[in-house]
C-alpha cells in the first residue's frame, strides 16, 4: 500500500491532530477563548467526520487502522457528539470562571482517540487509541481543578482507568504471546488454527479492561464518583461517545479476532449484561443524586447494549449499534438539561431540587420527562426502540432467558425514573429556578424532540447505516 | 376512517395548546377553552365512530377497514376492526365525552394537562383496539402507562403517589414479558400481522410459554384474582374520570387481549390453562364479592365488585363456545357502561361532601330523590336484574361456561348472589334511612350537567338490557369465526 494511501485511510484522524495542535498553539499565544476559537474547534470535529464520509475504505498501516462503513458509522456519531460538547461545556465553564483554551483541545484529543479506537486494526492500535482517549478523558474530569469533588473524580477515575489498562495490556500480551501476532485477522486464525486456552484467558483479560471503559458491571466501580464529580458537561460528553466507541472496538475484537469462539465470550458478555442490568436497576433505587442516578442508568443501559452484542451476529451488532446511538442521543439531552438548570447560582443535582419543576419551565420538564421516559424504556420514545432491537435480536438468537431478566431488570430501574417524574410533576417547588442558558436549552429540546417524535424518521435512515456498519463488523 | 378516529384526538390536543399560547395569562378563559375543546374532539370521535359501526358489515368476520403502511426495519403500520373490536372503539369513544363532563366542574388544578391527558390516552386506547400489527398494538398498549400515571398521580386522592406508582409497575412487570414473548413470536413467525399470527400454528410446548407470557400482562390488566391488588388503590385513589375511564375501557383492554391473541394464537395452551383460569375466576367472582361486602370505602367497594365482574368474563371468553363468547363480550361493555356509571354516581357525592366512607351517607333519598333513582338503576344493573344490560351478559357467560364447565358455572352463580348483597346493602346504607350526618342535610339534588352525563349512561343499560340483539348482531359473525378457529387449532 502507498503512502498516500495510508495517509488517505488516516484522514480524519490527520485532520483532528492537526487540529489540535493548531489549536493548542493558537490557544497557548491568545490566550483567551473567543466564539472563533470555539467555532474553529467544532469545524475540525465537522471537517473530520466529512472527510470519514468521503474518504477511501480500507486497511491502511498494515492493517493497523481500518476504514470501513463500521468505523465511519461510529465516528460520524463521534465527532458530532463531541463537537456538541464543546460550545456546551466551553459556555458553562466559563459560566462558572474557568474558561480554559485547554477544554475543546481536550475533547478533540479524546475524539481523535475515540476514532481510532472504532478503527484499531490490530491490539496495538488499539491500546494506543485507548489510552489517548481515556487520558484525555482523566484530564477533563478533574478539570475544574480548584473543585476537591472534581479532583478527586479525576484521580479515581485515572487510577482505576489504569488498572484496566493493566488488565487489557496484560490480556493483550498472553494473546500476542500465544497468538504470535498483535493482528486481529493473524488472531482469528491463530484461534481458528487451535491456539488455544491461552489466547481465550488473554480474551478474558481483554473484555474485562474494555468493560472498565463502557462501565459494565462488576468493573463499574469508578462510574457513580466520577460521574458525580465530574463537571456536568463534561459527564454528558464522557457518558457517551466514549462508550460507544468502546462498544464498538469490543464489536471488532470479539468479531473479528474471536469471531470463532462465540460460544466462549457470548457467556462472559451475558454475565457482565445481566449483573450491570441488576446493579444499575437495584443500586439505582438508593440514589439521590441524579449524576449518580445516570451513572447507574448506564449501567443498566450498557447492560441491554451487552445483551445486542452478545447475541451476534450482524443483528446483534446492528441492535447495538443503534442501541448506542440513540442512547448517546438520550444521555447528551439528559446532561445537557441538568447543566440547564440552577437554583440561585447553585446547580441543580439532587432529586428534590427537581421538586415542582412542570410549573416552574414546563418545557424543560417536559423534556426531562422524555429523557426518563426514554431511559426507562416505555414506547413510543427512542429508549423503547433501542431496547426493541436488542431484545429482538437476541430472543432471535436463542437468548430468551436473558432477555427476559433484563426486561425485568427494567421493571425495577423503572421506579427511579418514576420517582423523578413524580418529584417534578407532583411536589410543590421550594424556589425560583435560573434563566437557563441558551446552548443548553437548545440541546436539550433537540435531544427531547428526537427522542419522539423525529427518531421514527431518524431510524429509517439510522437502520440501512447500521446494517451496513454490522455487515463490515461480523464479515470483514 | 381508523387511523382518523385513533388520531382526531391529538388534534384537539394541538388545538388546546395553540389556545393556551394565545390566552396567556387568562387562566379561566383558557381552562374553559380546554374543557370545550375535549368535549368537541371527543363529540367528534364518538360521532365518527358510530358512523363506523353504521358502516360496518356484521355479515363478515374478516377484518374491515384495514390499512397497511410499511413502517421501517420491517414493520408495518396496520389497522382494521373486526366484530369484537369495533364495539370497544365505540365504548371508549361514548364515554369518553361523559369523563371531560364529568371533570368540568371537578377538576380545577392544571385542567389543560388533565385534557391534554384524557386526549392523548383517547388516541392510545383506540389504538389498542383498532391495532392489526402486533408492535402497533404494543405501542399503545405501553403507551396508555404515561398518561395514566399522570392522571392518578397529579389529579388523585391523597394517596395518589402511591397508586400511581403500583399502577405503573404491576403494569409494567406484566408488559415487559409480554414483550419478550411478542418479540419470540415474531422471530419464529416472520411475520409481526396480527391476522397472520392468529394463522400460524406455534408448536404446542412453545404455546404454553408464549401464553404465560400474554397472560402475565393480560391478567394484570383485567385484573383476575390474585394479581388484582393494584386495581382498588388505583380507583380509588384516581379522579372520577380517571375510574370511570380505568373501569371502563382499560380493564376491557385484557378481556380483548384473551380474545384476540391467547385463544387464537395459542389455542392448545388455551385448552390447556383453562382449568387453571376457571379456578381463578370462580376465587375472583367468590372472593372478591365477600371482600366488596366489607368495604368502608364507597368507590374501592365498586373497585372490587369490577374484579368479580370481570371473573364472569375470563369464565366466559374461555369456555371456547359461542354462547360464552358473545356472553364474555357483551358483559365488557355492559360492564364499561354500569361501572363507569357507578363510579360517576361515587363522583356526584363525592363532589358534594369530599368524602368516601360509606358510613358518613345515609339517607341521600330525602334529599336527592332523582339521584337515588338513578343510582338504584345502576345497582341493579350491576346486580344483573334481568331488563338491563348486567343481566344478559351473565346470564350468557354463565350458560357458556356450563358447557364447559358445570362446576365451575354453579360456583360462580352463586357470585350473582353475593353481588345482590354487596350491592344492596351498599344501596340501603347510602340512599335509604334517615339523615345521621348533620353535613347532609344541605345536599343538593343531581345539576342539570351531571342528569346529561348519566341520562345516555342510563340509555345505553337499559337499551342494551332489553334489545341485546344490537350487540349479538355485530358480534355473531367474528364470535363464530373466532370459536372456529379455536376448535381448530386446539383440535377439538
Amino acid at each position: 500500500m502507498s503512502f498516500t494511501a495510508n495517509v488517505l485511510i488516516a484522514g480524519p484522524e490527520l485532520v483532528l491532530a492537526g487540529a489540535a495542535l493548531v489549536l493548542l498553539v493558537w490557544g497557548a499565544f491568545a490566550g483567551m477563548v473567543g466564539p472563533a476559537f470555539v467555532g474553529a474547534a467544532v469545524a475540525a470535529l465537522v471537517a473530520a467526520a466529512l472527510t470519514a464520509v468521503l474518504g477511501p475504505s480500507g486497511r491502511g498501516f498494515a492493517g493497523g487502522l481500518i476504514a470501513d462503513p463500521a468505523a465511519v458509522f461510529a465516528k460520524v456519531a463521534i465527532y458530532l457528539a463531541s463537537a456538541t460538547a464543546i460550545p456546551l461545556g466551553q459556555r458553562w465553564f466559563a459560566r462558572i470562571g474557568v474558561d480554559r483554551f485547554e477544554y475543546p483541545v481536550l475533547v478533540i484529543l479524546a475524539a481523535l482517540g475515540m476514532g481510532m479506537m472504532v478503527s484499531a486494526g490490530d491490539l496495538i492500535s488499539l491500546y494506543v487509541s485507548l489510552e489517548l482517549q481515556s487520558l484525555a478523558l482523566y484530564v477533563l474530569a478533574a478539570f475544574r481543578r480548584d473543585d476537591a469533588k472534581s479532583s478527586e473524580a479525576g484521580l479515581k477515575y485515572f487510577v482505576l482507568g489504569a488498572l484496566s489498562s493493566g488488565l487489557l495490556l496484560y490480556g493483550a500480551s498472553l494473546i500476542y504471546g500465544f497468538a504470535g501476532s498483535t493482528h486481529f485477522e493473524a488472531i482469528a486464525a491463530a484461534a481458528h488454527a487451535g491456539a488455544g486456552t491461552g489466547v481465550l484467558f488473554g480474551l478474558v483479560f481483554l473484555i474485562c479492561g474494555l468493560a472498565f471503559k463502557v462501565s459494565a458491571a462488576p468493573f463499574h466501580m469508578w462510574t457513580p464518583d466520577v460521574y458525580e464529580g465530574a463537571p456536568t458537561p463534561v459527564v454528558g460528553f464522557f457518558a457517551g461517545a466514549p462508550k460507544l466507541a468502546a462498544m464498538v472496538l469490543l464489536a471488532r475484537v470479539l468479531m473479528e479476532a474471536f469471531g470463532g469462539a462465540v460460544d466462549q465470550w457470548r457467556q462472559v458478555l451475558i454475565a457482565l449484561a445481566l449483573i450491570s442490568v441488576a446493579v444499575g436497576a437495584f443500586a439505582g433505587l438508593a440514589q439521590s443524586n441524579l449524576k449518580r442516578l445516570w451513572a447507574y442508568s448506564s449501567i443498566a443501559n450498557i447492560g441491554y447494549a451487552l445483551v445486542g452484542l452478545a447475541a451476534g451476529g450482524t443483528a446483534g451488532v446492528q441492535s447495538m449499534l443503534i442501541f448506542m446511538i440513540l442512547y448517546v442521543i438520550d444521555v447528551t439531552g439528559f446532561f445537557a438539561c441538568l447543566a440547564a438548570l440552577s437554583r440561585a447560582g447553585r446547580p441543580m443535582e439532587r432529586m428534590e431540587d427537581f421538586a415542582g419543576l412542570m410549573r416552574e419551565r414546563p418545557a424543560l420538564c417536559l423534556a426531562m420527562t422524555v429523557f426518563c421516559l426514554s431511559a426507562l424504556g416505555l414506547p413510543p420514545f427512542s429508549g423503547f426502540w433501542a431496547k426493541f432491537f436488542v431484545f429482538k435480536a437476541a430472543i432471535g438468537a436463542g437468548l430468551a432467558i436473558p432477555a427476559v431478566l433484563a426486561l425485568v431488570g427494567s421493571v425495577v430501574a423503572a421506579f427511579y425514573y418514576l420517582r423523578l417524574i413524580k418529584i417534578m410533576w407532583l411536589d410543590p417547588a421550594p424556589g425560583e429556578t435560573d434563566a437557563p442558558p441558551v446552548e443548553a436549552v437548545a440541546v436539550t429540546y433537540a435531544s427531547a424532540i428526537f427522542a419522539f417524535p423525529a427518531v421514527m424518521a431518524a431510524l429509517i435512515a439510522l437502520d440501512p447505516w447500521a446494517r451496513a456498519a454490522a455487515v463490515a463488523l461480523v464479515a470483514p | 376512517m381508523l387511523s382518523l378516529i385513533t388520531f382526531l384526538p391529538l388534534a384537539g390536543v394541538a388545538a388546546i395548546l395553540a389556545v393556551r399560547e394565545f390566552a396567556g395569562s387568562r387562566s379561566a378563559e383558557r381552562d374553559d377553552a380546554a374543557r370545550w375543546m375535549a368535549l368537541a374532539t371527543t363529540t367528534a370521535v364518538f360521532l365518527l365512530s358510530v358512523i363506523l359501526v353504521i358502516r360496518f358489515n356484521p355479515a363478515s368476520s374478516a377484518f374491515q377497514f384495514t390499512e397497511n403502511a410499511n413502517w421501517f426495519e420491517g414493520l408495518h403500520y396496520r389497522m382494521g376492526v373486526d366484530g369484537i373490536s369495533v364495539l370497544f372503539v365505540l365504548l371508549t369513544a361514548f364515554l369518553m365525552p361523559i369523563c371531560i363532563l364529568a371533570s368540568w366542574r371537578s377538576i380545577t388544578t392544571r385542567v389543560v394537562e388533565y385534557m391534554i391527558a384524557f386526549l392523548i390516552l383517547e388516541t392510545l386506547v383506540i389504538g389498542v383496539f383498532c391495532a392489526l400489527d402486533i408492535i402497533v398494538f404494543y405501542l399503545f398498549f405501553e403507551g396508555q402507562l404515561i398518561p395514566m400515571f399522570l392522571i392518578i398521580g397529579i389529579w388523585g386522592g391523597a394517596n395518589r403517589v402511591y397508586a400511581a406508582f403500583k399502577f405503573f409497575l404491576y403494569t409494567l412487570l406484566g408488559s415487559v414479558v409480554m414483550l419478550a414473548a411478542i418479540l419470540g413470536m415474531i422471530g419464529i413467525a416472520h411475520t409481526s400481522s396480527i391476522p397472520a399470527l392468529m394463522a400460524y400454528h406455534f408448536n404446542p410446548g412453545l404455546q404454553i410459554w408464549l401464553w404465560l407470557a400474554f397472560f402475565a400482562s393480560f391478567a394484570v390488566k383485567l385484573p383476575m384474582w390474585p394479581v388484582h391488588t393494584w386495581l382498588p388503590d388505583a380507583h380509588v385513589e384516581a379522579p372520577t374520570a380517571g375510574s370511570v375511564i380505568l373501569a371502563g375501557i382499560l380493564l376491557k383492554m385484557g378481556g380483548y387481549g384473551f380474545l384476540r391473541f391467547s385463544l387464537t394464537m395459542f389455542p392448545s395452551a388455551s385448552v390447556h390453562f383453562t382449568p387453571l383460569i376457571f379456578a381463578l375466576s370462580v376465587i375472583a367472582v367468590i372472593y372478591t364479592s365477600l371482600v366488596a361486602f366489607r368495604q368502608t370505602d364507597f368507590k374501592k367497594l365498586i373497585a372490587y365488585s369490577s374484579v368479580a365482574h370481570m371473573g364472569f368474563v375470563t369464565l366466559g371468553i374461555f369456555s371456547g363456545n359461542v354462547l360464552g363468547e358473545q356472553g364474555a363480550l357483551f358483559q365488557m361493555l355492559s360492564h364499561g357502561v354500569i361501572s363507569g356509571a357507578l363510579f360517576l354516581c361515587v363522583g356526584v357525592v363525592y363532589d358534594r361532601m369530599h368524602t368516601r366512607e360509606i358510613a358518613l351517607y345515609g339517607g341521600l333519598v330525602n334529599r336527592m330523590p332523582l339521584y337515588a333513582a338513578v343510582f338504584m338503576l345502576f345497582t341493579m344493573g350491576n346486580v344483573g336484574l334481568p331488563g338491563t344490560s348486567g343481566f344478559v351478559g351473565e346470564i350468557l357467560s354463565l350458560t357458556g361456561t356450563y358447557a364447559a364447565s358445570t362446576w365451575s358455572a354453579l360456583l360462580a352463580t352463586t357470585g350473582v348472589i353475593l353481588s345482590a348483597l354487596y350491592a344492596l346493602t351498599l344501596y340501603r346504607r347510602v340512599i335509604f334511612g334517615e339523615i345521621a350526618n348533620p353535613a347532609l342535610a344541605a345536599i343538593g339534588d343531581l345539576e342539570r350537567r351531571e342528569a346529561a352525563i348519566f341520562a345516555p349512561l342510563i340509555l345505553a343499560t337499559l337499551a342494551l338490557g332489553l334489545q341485546p340483539g344490537l350487540v349479538f348482531h355485530i358480534t355473531q359473525a367474528s364470535a363464530e369465526h373466532l370459536v372456529a378457529v379455536f376448535h381448530a387449532g386446539a383440535g377439538r
